[in-house]
């Protein structure tokens, strides 16, 4: 009963003109966003996050978590029209969402991508509201020492599931850790790695890092080819959108298994949704009586990705939330969000700012409402997105990166370091390095230093202090065991290999 | 044949590494209150070194003569680009960014894109006027002003 009054606490809060406002404006960017092939949340809500320094922070949190979610709503537009996933998550959508396209059901794979997104991304808030308060509760024991572990943890899981190489995973988290380590160090005052530049000794600011590596090694990785994709026509018209009943009756597993697994892999960190995805179209294949349709256009095969892809948000909050570990790209920059706002998501943040969790939560409920609203009528206009030429969008995708980095600070220095991280992104997308661990590595590095040192602190300097705490040493061995497991599989495959012959 | 760009980009995390090291043994490692400032960097320096040498000695075991090669007119594109946006950050301080991101806009479209110089100027201008009303004017976000004041 305690959850339901701050429920309807939340709910007053979001329903304030301002906060509404923000609201809408949050999930019809997050659509557009999601539309437009090559540019995601994660560069979206860098861009922006400058821009809403001046703002109040609950209506600034509602907007860019707005972005995050309602970005998944529009990225199925682009896989069902496209056959090109406006962002990863998308991809599994494109397998049965452009073959049911190209046989004249685009509407109705757009109607169930669009029900199937409301009914998890519903099912996920729910779940963000039931879990997080209990999680909030119990990590309130934590102290230094378990959280130098839990971050430990939530970086090597990152680190697993990030790419196909867990070595440049892992370099690609160094590498995040080392800028973190830039500027003055808060302990002793010593600069470390500032190179003589002044403008260092306050380290490198975290909107020129995301924006860098997430928009601009974007932008230079689309710019590569000069065409786009062909684009299926879009239906006119609300009636051609809605699915069939016999639609939604093949859809009701779907539904319950996409807001599931998308839920459960949400709260992991590093899993993230695009393996949401997978997992609940395969799960979909497994349990279905004509498996051998999917991949022909069968409309389960549209739903269980896309509602896993929309449940894992409110599963992602939690961890960001309870905990303040981000378990993906986007996430770790909401982190900073909160922390350039002067808050600190963690177990204290639902018992010292119930209006803005509660506000959040809220706002979240009826976000997804105004997507389904948005969504199911809107989608033509949606698509006419696409028809912007790239030699439009890119431009000004690369001028608001100047203007959202300038912006911060006033100094064109950072303008400077924008293009450097920039090319680093770039560079890391060619050469197959994973982004999210190095984003991931720079917003913990500074905690994780603090916590380590303060850790060894209460120790006196004794390493143990880590293992001899059953909750840390817990962590710590699942992190550990996270790291070896490519190893383990390697052994066991040599050893089958070595039994077969 | 080994992942030319694996070994390449395993060395030059390793020197990165090995530069980290170098710096974080000036400074404190351990004193009278816990760790100093060169304890945590000498160990992700040191995290750094071993995991690229392992990146370059896997990639040297690895047989690879199949690894698909980016095309060079790929690169150069993305490249050109980021070469142009390095040249309207240096042109920032002088020209402003009014006239600077112009000058960026037009060479992307004119010449990345091949579009006609006249529809290549209308974008480019346009865009700058609306980036002025948007942030100068609508969301008094000032622009980087050039020696001319705008």
């Amino acid at each position: 009963m305690e959850g339901f009054g701050y429920l309807m606490q939340g709910f007053a809060v979001a329903l304030t003109p301002y906060n509404l406002l923000w609201c809408f404006i949050g999930v019809f960017l997050g659509t557009v966003i999601g539309v437009l092939p090559g540019l995601g949340p994660a560069a979206t809500i860098a861009m922006l996050l400058p821009l809403t320094f001046k703002m109040e922070p609950t209506g600034a949190v509602i907007m860019l978590a707005g972005i995050y979610y309602g970005s998944k709503y529009g990225g199925s537009t682009t896989s069902i029209l496209l056959n090109v996933p406006g962002e990863s998550a998308s991809v599994v959508t494109c397998f049965d969402g452009y073959q049911m396209a190209r046989r004249g059901r685009a509407g109705a794979a757009l109607g169930i991508a669009a029900i199937a997104s409301f009914v998890a991304g519903t099912f996920g808030v729910v779940g963000l509201m039931l879990v997080a308060p209990p999680l909030a509760r119990f990590a309130l024991s934590f102290s230094s020492p378990e959280y130098f572990s839990l971050m430990c943890l939530g970086l090597a899981m990152v680190v697993l599931l990030a790419g196909k190489s867990m070595i440049k995973a892992l370099l690609a988290m160094l590498v995040g850790l080392w800028i973190a380590g830039m500027g003055t160090d808060l302990f002793t005052s010593t600069s470390r790695f500032t190179f003589g530049h002044a403008e260092l000794l306050d380290g490198v600011d975290f909107v020129v890092v995301a924006i860098g590596i997430f928009a601009l090694g974007e932008v230079f990785g689309n710019m590569e080819v000069r065409e786009g994709a062909q684009m299926l026509p879009a239906p006119k018209g609300l009636r051609n959108l809605l699915p069939t009943w016999r639609d939604l009756k093949d859809c009701r597993f779907a539904f319950l298994n996409g807001s599931l697994v998308g839920f459960v892999i949400g709260v992991l960190p590093g899993a993230g949704s695009t393996i949401a995805s997978f997992i609940s179209y395969g799960i979909e294949k497994a349990v279905s009586k004509h498996p051998e349709k999917f991949g022909t256009g069968v409309v389960e095969g549209v739903a269980a990705p896309e509602g896993a892809n929309n449940a894992e948000t409110g599963g992602a909050m939690v961890p960001l939330l309870t905990l303040g570990i981000p378990g993906s790209g986007t996430t770790a920059i909401l982190l900073a969000a909160f922390i350039l706002w002067g808050l600190r998501p963690g177990p204290l943040m639902i018992q010292d700012n119930p209006t803005l969790f509660w506000g959040l939560v809220a706002s979240m409920y009826i976000g997804n409402v105004m997507l389904l609203i948005l969504n199911l009528p809107l989608i033509p206009l949606f698509a006419q997105i696409l028809r912007l030429p790239t030699y439009m969008l890119y431009p000004f995708i690369l001028g608001i990166s100047i203007v959202g980095v300038y912006s911060v600070s006033g100094s064109l220095f950072d303008t400077w370091m924008l293009a450097i991280f920039g090319l680093l992104g770039y560079a890391m997308r060619k050469l197959d390095y994973p982004s999210a661990p190095l984003i991931l590595g720079f917003v913990l590095g500074d905690i994780m230093e603090r916590a380590l040192r303060q850790s060894l602190m209460m120790s006196q300097g004794d390493l143990t202090i880590f293992v001899s705490r059953p909750m840390s040493a817990t962590m710590l061995f699942l992190a550990v065991l996270i790291l070896l497991a490519p190893l383990f599989r390697k052994a066991n495959a040599l050893r089958v290999k070595a039994i077969s012959s | 044949m080994a992942k030319t760009s694996d070994v390449l980009s395993g060395a030059v995390l390793a020197a990165l590494g090995i530069f980290i090291i170098t710096e974080a043994r000036q400074w404190e490692y351990l004193g009278p209150d816990g760790p100093g400032p060169g304890f945590f960097p000498m160990w992700y320096g040191i995290a750094m070194v071993a995991l690229s040498s392992l990146l370059i000695a896997t990639s040297i075991g690895q047989a690879l003569a199949h690894a698909p090669r980016p095309k060079a007119s790929e690169v150069g594109r993305a490249l050109g680009t980021w070469a142009v946006l390095v040249a309207c950050v240096a042109l920032l301080k002088v020209l402003g960014f009014i006239v600077a991101f112009t000058l960026f806009t037009l060479f992307i479209v004119r010449f990345l894109y091949g579009e006609p110089l006249g529809k290549a100027a209308a974008i480019a201008v346009g865009g700058a006027v609306g980036f002025y009303l948007l942030f100068d004017v609508a969301l008094n976000v000032g622009l980087p002003a050039g020696m001319l004041g705008f």
